[in-house]
C-alpha cells in the first residue's frame, strides 16, 4: 500500500504504461459529456465559471486530503465554511476598509479550530471521527449564536472580491476570475508540501502505519495537528470564496465536509490513511462538480441527482478496490 | 512506546467497563442538582423519569442496531434515511387501515432487510469502506423517497398508535419493546456463537478469517441487524407522529447521533470492543443532558455548541486513558 506514498519509487521495466489516476479519464469524458450537452461550455465564460463555482470545493477537498492520508476525517470543515461567512459578515459590518483585518480574524479561527481538533485527537485520544463531529455540532452552533439565529447584513464588495470579481479583457482565456487564481495558488501550496516536502511524507507514513511511524522517530502528534490545521485553514480559504458568490446564511457550508471527503475518495485517496495527491483529490472535486453540472443541464429533479451521486460515490470507492487488488497491492 | 505490548492492567479494563455507567449517574446527579437548585423539584417525579426516556426511544431502537455495525469496526451512515424511508412506507400501506398492520410491518422489515443486506455485501464482499458505502446508500434511499413523497403520506390507525403511545404495566409500551430488544441484542451478542464471531471480528478481522471464522457473514448480519433495528425505529415514528414524512430521519440526525450514543457508552469504534448496555447507558445520557438543559432554560443555540462540547469530553471521559494510536 505505501509503495505509492513515496515519490521516487524505482520504475518497474516490466510495465510499460504508466500508471495514471482514473479520474483523470473520468473527468475527462464527463467534460466531453458536458460539452456535447452544452456546446457554450467551450467557450471561456463557460469553464471560468465552472472553475469558479468547482474551485471552494477543489480546495477544501485538497486540505481535507491531509487529513485523510494520516488516517482520520475532518468534518468540522464545513460548519467551519459557515462561522467564516457568517462571522464575516458580522464582523465587517458593511465597512469595506474591514475586509483585510476580518481575513486576518477568520484564519486566526480556523487555525485556533484546526489546533483544537488535533489536540483533541492526539492528547484527548477522541477518534477524530467523533471529535470533528463534535465540533461540526459546536461550530453551527456558535454561527447560529453569533448571528443569533438570522444573519443580517452583506458582505462588502471588498470582501466579495476573491469569491465574485473577474479579470475581463485578458487575451485568449478572455476572462480570469480571482477565485481561479486562488485556487491554483492554493493548489499549488498544498501539493508542495504532500508530495515535495518532508512533511508529506510524515503525513503519510503515519497514515500508513502510525505505530510504525512512531518507533521510526516520527513526531506523531505534531505532523498530526498541523495536519488538521491545514484543513482548517483550507475550509476559510473556501468560506472566503463563497462568502463571494452566495449568499450569507447559516446553512452556506452544509454538506460541504461530504462532498469534500467525496471528492478525495474519487481521488483514489485511501480512507484511513496513507495514500493519496493533491491534483487527483482537485480532480475529484472538479468530477463531482462536473457530476452536478451535468445532471443539472440534463434537467434531473434533485431526488435523481441524489440517487447518481450516491451510486457514483459507491462506485468509485469500488473500482479503487478493485484496481489495488489487481496490482496486489 | 513498548510497554503498549504488554497486558494491559486489569484496573484499566474494569473502568472502561465501568466509565459509561459513572457518567450516567453525573449526568443523573447534575439533573436532579439543577432541578432541586432551580426551585423544580415536579421534574423530579419517577413519572418524568419515564417521559425523559420515552423522548428518546427511536434513537435507542436506532443505537442498538447501531451497536452491532461498529461492534464488526463497521458503521452506518444509512439509518436515518432509512428510518424516513420505513416510516412513509410504513404510513403508506396501512392507509388508515387495522387489517394492513401485518403486511405493513412486514413490509418495513423486509425493506430492512434488503438494505441491510446490500449494505453488508458492499462492505464485506467488495470491501468497500463502510463510511462510503453506507453514506452512497444513505443517498440512494433519500432520492428514491424524495422521488415519490414530499409530504405526510399515509395514516397509521389507532390501534398502531398502541405502539408509541400505549402502556403496559404502568409503563409505555415503547420503552419496554426497547428494553426487551435490548435484551435480545445482549443475549445475542453474550451468549450465541454469532455474538462472540462478532467481537473476533471486530477486534481482528484477519485473525478471525484465519480461526475459521467467516467474516464476510458475520459482517452482513450485523449490518441486517443494524438495518432491522432501524426499520422499526421507522415503524415507532410513524406510529407516535401517526403519519410518515420523508424528513422525519434527517431531522433527527439519527445517523450521527446514534453513532455518538454509541461510542459515548464505551463501544470503541475501532470495532471489538463494548456491548449493548452502555449504549442503553448512552442514550439515556443524551436524554438526560437535553431535560437538563431544558430544565435549565438554555438557549436553542448555546444548547447545540454545549451537546458538541459535552459528546466530545464524554468520549475523552475515557479514551484519554487508552494507550493506543487513534485515527
Amino acid at each position: 500500500m505505501s509503495e505509492n506514498a513515496l515519490p521516487h519509487e524505482p520504475a518497474r521495466p516490466r510495465r510499460a504504461l504508466p500508471q495514471i489516476n482514473p479520474v483523470y479519464f473520468v473527468l475527462a469524458a464527463l467534460i466531453v459529456a458536458i460539452i456535447v450537452q452544452n456546446p457554450a461550455f467551450v467557450e471561456p465564460t463557460g469553464y471560468m465559471n465552472f472553475l469558479k463555482r468547482a474551485a471552494p470545493l477543489a480546495i477544501l477537498a485538497a486540505g481535507q486530503l491531509y487529513v485523510i492520508v494520516s488516517g482520520g476525517f475532518d468534518l468540522s470543515v464545513g460548519s467551519l465554511i459557515t462561522l467564516v461567512v457568517v462571522g464575516s459578515s458580522m464582523l465587517t459590518n458593511n465597512d469595506p476598509n474591514a475586509t483585510w483585518w476580518v481575513i486576518a480574524v477568520m484564519f486566526g479561527i480556523g487555525l485556533g479550530v484546526g489546533l483544537i481538533n488535533g489536540l483533541v485527537v492526539c492528547y484527548l485520544k477522541v477518534p477524530s471521527l467523533i471529535a470533528t463531529l463534535g465540533m461540526m455540532i459546536t461550530l453551527n452552533g456558535l454561527a447560529l449564536m453569533w448571528s443569533g439565529g438570522a444573519p443580517r447584513g452583506y458582505l462588502p464588495d471588498s470582501f466579495r472580491f476573491f469569491g465574485r470579481f473577474n479579470f475581463t479583457d485578458l487575451p485568449v482565456i478572455r476572462i480570469l476570475p480571482v477565485a481561479i487564481i486562488v485556487l491554483v495558488v492554493a493548489g499549488f501550496v498544498l501539493y508542495w508540501f504532500m508530495h515535495r516536502t518532508n512533511f508529506g511524507r510524515l503525513l503519510h507514513a503515519i497514515g500508513d502505519n502510525p505505530r510504525a511511524a512512531r518507533l521510526a522517530g516520527v513526531p506523531v502528534n505534531r505532523v498530526r495537528i498541523s495536519a488538521f490545521v491545514v484543513s482548517s485553514l483550507s475550509a476559510v480559504v473556501a468560506g472566503i470564496l463563497l462568502g463571494g458568490f452566495a449568499g450569507v446564511s447559516t446553512d452556506v457550508g452544509l454538506g460541504y465536509e461530504l462532498q469534500a471527503i467525496t471528492a478525495t475518495v474519487l481521488g483514489g485517496a485511501q480512507l484511513l490513511g496513507g495514500r493519496g495527491s493533491v491534483p487527483a483529490a482537485i480532480a475529484g472535486a472538479l468530477t463531482l462538480m462536473a457530476i452536478f453540472t451535468l445532471l443539472n443541464f440534463l434537467g434531473l429533479p434533485q431526488p435523481v441527482r441524489q440517487v447518481v451521486q450516491g451510486l457514483i460515490l459507491i462506485l468509485a470507492v469500488a473500482a479503487t478496490v478493485y484496481r489495488q487488488r489487481r496490482a496486489g497491492r | 512506546m513498548t510497554d503498549a505490548a504488554l497486558p494491559r492492567p486489569r484496573a484499566g479494563l474494569r473502568f472502561e467497563r465501568w466509565a459509561p455507567a459513572l457518567l450516567l449517574v453525573v449526568a443523573l446527579l447534575l439533573y436532579v442538582l439543577i432541578a432541586v437548585g432551580t426551585g423544580q423539584s415536579r421534574y423530579l417525579t419517577w413519572d418524568n423519569l419515564i417521559s425523559v426516556l420515552g423522548r428518546s426511544i427511536a434513537l435507542g431502537l436506532t443505537a442498538i442496531g447501531q451497536t452491532f455495525a461498529i461492534l464488526v469496526a463497521s458503521i452506518d451512515l444509512s439509518v436515518a434515511s432509512l428510518i424516513s424511508a420505513t416510516a412513509v412506507l410504513a404510513s403508506v400501506v396501512m392507509n388508515g387501515d387495522p387489517a394492513m398492520i401485518l403486511p405493513a410491518s412486514i413490509a418495513v422489515l423486509a425493506l430492512g432487510a434488503i438494505v441491510g443486506l446490500v449494505n453488508g455485501v458492499l462492505v464485506a464482499k467488495l470491501e468497500i469502506n463502510p463510511l462510503i458505502a453506507t453514506l452512497g446508500m444513505s443517498l440512494v434511499i433519500q432520492g428514491c423517497l424524495s422521488a415519490f413523497v414530499s409530504n405526510f403520506a399515509g395514516s397509521v390507525p389507532v390501534e398502531f398508535q398502541y405502539f408509541a403511545y400505549g402502556t403496559l404495566f404502568g409503563l409505555p409500551f415503547s420503552l419496554i419493546f426497547m428494553i426487551l430488544l435490548a435484551l435480545a441484542a445482549w443475549f445475542i451478542l453474550r451468549l450465541t456463537r454469532f455474538g462472540s464471531d462478532v467481537y473476533s471480528v471486530g477486534g481482528n478481522r484477519e485473525a478471525a478469517r484465519l480461526a475459521g471464522i467467516k467474516t464476510a457473514r458475520v459482517v452482513i448480519g450485523a449490518h441486517l441487524i443494524c438495518s432491522l433495528c432501524a426499520a422499526i425505529a421507522g415503524l415507532y415514528l410513524a406510529s407516535r407522529l401517526r403519519s410518515g414524512a420523508p424528513w422525519i430521519g434527517a431531522d433527527g440526525v439519527y445517523d450521527l447521533e446514534s453513532i455518538a450514543v454509541v461510542v459515548i457508552g464505551g463501544t470503541v469504534l475501532a470495532g471489538g470492543r463494548g456491548g449493548i448496555w452502555g449504549t442503553m447507558a448512552g442514550v439515556m445520557i443524551f436524554s438526560l443532558i437535553d431535560s437538563i438543559f431544558n430544565i435549565a432554560g438554555v438557549d436553542a443555540f448555546a444548547k447545540q455548541v454545549l451537546r458538541g462540547i459535552i459528546i466530545v469530553a464524554a468520549v475523552a471521559f475515557y479514551a484519554v486513558r487508552s494507550r493506543r494510536l487513534v485515527a
